[in-house]
């Protein structure tokens, strides 16, 4: 429920209660929000539950396929449990995916803004330069930054971040232009308040709607991108798992071993989806415009 | 028209200097700079290195540098790799024909199912066809195209044998039903994700278009539905779809070097892995650059497009 | 004896809305005959423009929209029923035995195609002829709606040309066939004044030239006095009163009619009179909650508790082809409001 109360806060009582019975109404939304909730709490609780421990090497015990003794999804090339690993890999790539969003949603929110607001010719050249930014496949610009760092999680985050914040850019920027000239921000202006205080207390909770509903599609993004760049070798790095990197040789052991490939990606598939769910019941809770029945 | 296009063209010129500036600075990230992959090679000392460095012109301040580098991108001289020591663009021209094949029939296939998918959505709002189409496109959407590629070459190469598991011919066959054949597996898997793109932006252009007044007017002159449909409503919502090919460019080229990898299709994005590999910056820095101003032509050739399909544009 | 074009029986309009089926046009019928000009005159959401959208078939399909009632258009001796007809069938007839303009000259036409071409498709939808006969017909039809430059014109899109002159080709293309019957939804409420009364005059010169028969919907009192033969006052969906343009604008009996009349400005009062401007208090009920007896009611300055609010007054002639529809008519004819 923390989705559809961070959104309920955020304007007055009225809108609140409409906003949140159509987010309840979109079945697709409750369901990804069960989804991810599940998810999530398999991801925290999971491990403690299961027999095995995600780092445990059994190499007996290689490529057992699911259902075999306690080992309900099976075990890798190495005879590690892959249910462990799989939860524990979740807690990283959920977490990875999150942080990201967060990172890259202030980064976003920030100069697009700052760009709305001041307009002119800073405006112009940070959007111009957002635009130089969209210009870059993600993936490219992600690899070849990847390639210079040391890929721990944190770096990853903040690369993945550093190439995903231009949508929110772009769509804060719109907002603000447009709330730019109504007369509460004259009024604010009028009556002394600051820069900071108009841009981000006054401009900002009124763009909140579209900021959220682009910050949920921007985690089920982010969690795409780490499994990509994982699963191409520069991403988290073993023995951390993380779905993308449980993929990483699967393709060597398709032919023999096809739940090796098959459960990390269902479980990648499962929380994007939930939250590409989620952003598309937020996108018609909040957009006044949407043609809901 | 002469006007648009001309402030079009200033506009793209700037982003290409902007771009440039992105590109050059991801080239300095690098630890040590363009200078890091020296670094790592053994028995190196660092007089070596200064001394590189001096004949690379890094001593230099970096406006001078970025100056430098940028009017050798402008007349072609993007460096040599430093795997076989062949001109970088020479490199990637090899890899090129190889993706825009593969872009090519994947979006054939997208733009295809994703126009009809779209149309018939957007015919029939809230039908059982719509619903099942917004969820599949939605679930398309989520799932990662290199897992996809996995399972299809798990299911169609290795159970089933119908395709070849990957690259782009069998060598000592190389005949046209040999290419196709190795060509469907990474089109269909590099489409998913852009047919559920195309459908969604193709059902929500057509209902902007179909609640609008001509629309009405042309049902009130007594046409038929069929060309009400493809002659004002269609010709209409294809106006933003042109713009939306541009903007989905850069989406496509991460998703073909994603394909590239998993099938071994021999195009720019296995290049640019390869050349991540091998620490051949040039390669991948040449990669970055001419993926990037790739994305600047299209969504140039996008807006001209645009103003030629809408009258208007022209005017403005 | 004139003929007879267009006769409408019990026309009832309702939607499928989210709080179930709601009625928005009741019981209208009417008649139209060649060279005549009804005017059916009413508040935004009085339900004539969907009624009119109704006679076009316009209306989304069932079960969005349902139609019932009859509306035969009497086309030399055969009879079409415009609401039973099959959507085929009704296509045929649409554009060419019945055509409509509307309210939005800026939108109405599509802005991708040239003016031309749009009006060249109209044609072809109908007739069987070459495309440069049905240009030359557009040719003919831009010059008959009085646009300067013809031959030029037929090649500019629609966002180069003006409001007038977009509601002129607007015009052109309804009456490419000769229709008999033409629908003017607000043709002039999106333009200037001067342009207003061109464009009036040209549909009346048209009409005399064409012999066809129009309905036209306004709220406006001023184009009713200059246009129409007869008047049709509607309010929340049903037939208010109805008669000459003598016996409406002159002497209207429904309380809501003297209303409306007294709410416009005349042009023959200005300065001399103190009389203000009258208004009507309230608005037009939901067609979802409807009140009892005379919906009108609530507004009216003469309704009596038990008697208006208790059951539906009827259509009743007041005079020769004057009916209108309310229970005290007689009463406040006789003390003057």
């Amino acid at each position: 429920m923390t989705d559809a109360f961070v959104i309920a806060t955020l304007r007055p009582r009225w809108w609140r209660a409409r906003a949140l019975r159509r987010f309840l109404r979109h079945r697709l939304a409750v369901t990804g929000l069960v989804l991810i909730t599940a998810l999530t709490l398999a991801c925290i609780v999971g491990p403690g539950l299961l027999p095995y421990d995600e780092l445990y090497i059994d190499l007996r015990g290689r490529f057992a396929p699911p259902l075999t003794g306690d080992h309900y999804l099976g075990t890798d090339p190495l005879g590690r449990d892959i249910a462990a690993r799989l939860l524990m890999a979740g807690r990283i790539s959920l977490l990875v995916g999150f942080a990201a969003m967060v990172l890259s949603t202030a980064i976003g929110a920030v100069i697009g803004i700052v760009a709305g607001y001041r307009g002119g010719w800073i405006g112009t050249g940070l959007m111009r330069f957002t635009d130089a930014f969209l210009c870059f496949p993600q993936i490219f610009l992600l690899l070849a930054l990847a390639a210079f760092i040391k890929p721990s999680a944190i770096m990853i985050t903040v690369i993945i971040a550093a190439t995903s914040w231009m949508e929110i850019a772009r769509i804060v920027n719109a907002e603000i232009r447009s709330l730019r000239e109504r007369d509460f921000v004259l009024a604010a202006r009028m009556s002394g308040a600051s820069h900071m205080w108009i841009m981000f207390r006054e401009l900002l909770p009124n763009a909140a709607g579209p900021i959220i509903v682009a910050a949920t599609l921007t985690v089920a993004r982010a969690i795409l991108i780490e499994a990509y760049i994982s699963f191409l070798g520069y991403g988290i790095q073993p023995p951390l798992p993380s779905w993308g990197n449980m993929l990483n040789n699967a393709q060597q052991y398709l032919d023999s071993a096809p739940w090796l490939a098959i459960v990390p990606g269902i479980a990648i598939t499962l929380a994007v989806t939930s939250f590409n769910f989620i952003g598309d019941g937020l996108r018609d809770a909040l957009d006044a415009r949407s043609d809901l029945k | 028209m002469s006007r648009y296009l001309a402030r079009r063209l200033m506009q793209s010129l700037v982003l290409l200097v902007l771009v440039s500036i992105v590109g050059f600075a991801v080239l300095n990230l690098a630890p040590g700079g363009p200078l890091s992959q020296f670094a790592l090679t053994p028995g190196m000392s660092e007089a070596d290195l200064a001394r590189i460095a001096a004949q690379m012109g890094l001593d230099r301040p970096l406006p001078v540098q970025y100056f430098e580098w940028f009017s050798r991108l402008f007349v072609g001289d993007w460096g040599n790799s430093f795997r076989d020591g062949r001109p970088v663009l020479e490199v990637i021209g090899r890899h090129l024909f190889a993706t825009l094949l593969l872009m090519l029939s994947s979006t054939v296939i997208s733009v295809g199912l994703g126009t009809l998918v779209g149309v018939m959505g957007a015919t029939r709002r809230y039908s059982l066809f719509d619903y099942t189409a917004t969820v599949l496109a939605m679930v398309a959407l989520s799932i990662p195209t290199f897992w996809f590629g996995l399972v299809a070459i798990y299911v169609f190469a290795l159970e089933l044998g119908w395709l070849p598991a990957g690259n782009m011919y069998t060598i000592g066959d190389r005949s046209f039903v040999d290419y196709v054949e190795h060509l469907i597996l990474p089109s269909v898997v590099l489409a998913l994700v852009n047919v559920a793109i195309w459908s969604r932006y193709m059902r929500s252009a057509m209902l902007d278009v179909i609640d609008q007044d001509f629309v009405r007017t042309a049902r009130a002159k007594g046409l038929d539905r069929r060309r009400v449909l493809v002659h004002h409503v269609m010709r209409n919502a294809l106006i933003p779809m042109i713009t939306l090919a541009g903007i989905q460019l850069p989406t496509l080229l991460s998703g073909a070097l994603v394909t590239e990898t998993v099938f071994t299709w021999p195009g720019m994005g296995r290049l640019f892995l390869d050349s991540l590999g091998y620490q051949d910056y040039p390669v991948v820095m040449g990669l970055l650059m001419f993926s990037a101003i790739l994305v600047l032509i299209a969504n140039l050739v996008a807006d001209i497009l645009v103003a030629l399909a809408d009258p208007r544009v022209r005017l403005e | 004896m004139s003929t007879r074009r267009l006769t409408v029986r019990d026309l009832r309009v309702g939607f499928r809305t989210e709080g179930g089926f709601v009625e928005v046009v009741h019981d209208v019928s009417l008649t139209l005959d060649a060279g005549e000009t009804l005017a059916v005159v009413g508040e935004s959401g009085s339900g004539k423009s969907v009624a009119s959208l109704a006679l076009m078939r316009l209306l989304p399909a069932p079960p969005r929209a349902r139609i019932t009632g009859r509306a035969i258009l009497h086309h030399g001796g055969e009879e079409h029923d415009l609401i039973s007809l099959s959507e085929a069938r009704v296509r045929r007839l649409r554009g060419a035995r019945i055509a409509m303009i509307f309210q939005e000259p800026l939108t109405s036409l599509n802005p991708v195609h040239r003016v031309g071409a749009q009006i060249v498709e109209a044609i072809r939808a109908h007739r069987g002829v070459s495309r440069g006969d049905a240009r030359r017909r557009a040719l003919e039809l831009l010059d008959l709606v009085g646009i300067p430059e013809p031959q030029k014109r037929l090649a500019a899109f629609p966002h180069e040309l003006s409001g007038g002159m977009r509601q002129r080709v607007m015009i052109a293309m309804a009456l490419a066939l000769e229709p008999d019957v033409l629908i003017a939804d607000e043709p002039t409420t999106a333009l200037d004044v001067t342009v207003q009364a061109q464009i009036l005059e040209l549909l009346r010169a048209l009409q005399e030239r064409t012999g066809m028969a129009m309905l036209f919907v306004t709220h406006n009192f001023g184009v009713v006095a200059e246009t129409a033969d007869r008047a049709m006052v509607m309010y929340s969906g049903r037939v208010v009163e109805e008669g000459t343009v003598e016996q409406v604008l002159t002497r209207p009996l429904m309380p809501y009619t003297h209303g409306l009349m007294r709410s416009v400005p005349r042009l023959d009062h200005a300065g001399r009179s103190s009389e203000p401007l009258g208004t009507i208090e309230g608005f037009v009920p939901d067609p979802a909650h409807l009140p009892a007896g005379c919906v009108f009611h609530p507004r009216c300055p003469h309704h009596v508790p038990g008697r208006c609010d208790a059951g539906l007054p009827e259509l009743e002639a007041a005079a020769e082809g004057h009916r209108l529809r309310c229970k005290r008519w007689r009463e406040i004819a006789e003390v003057p409001a």
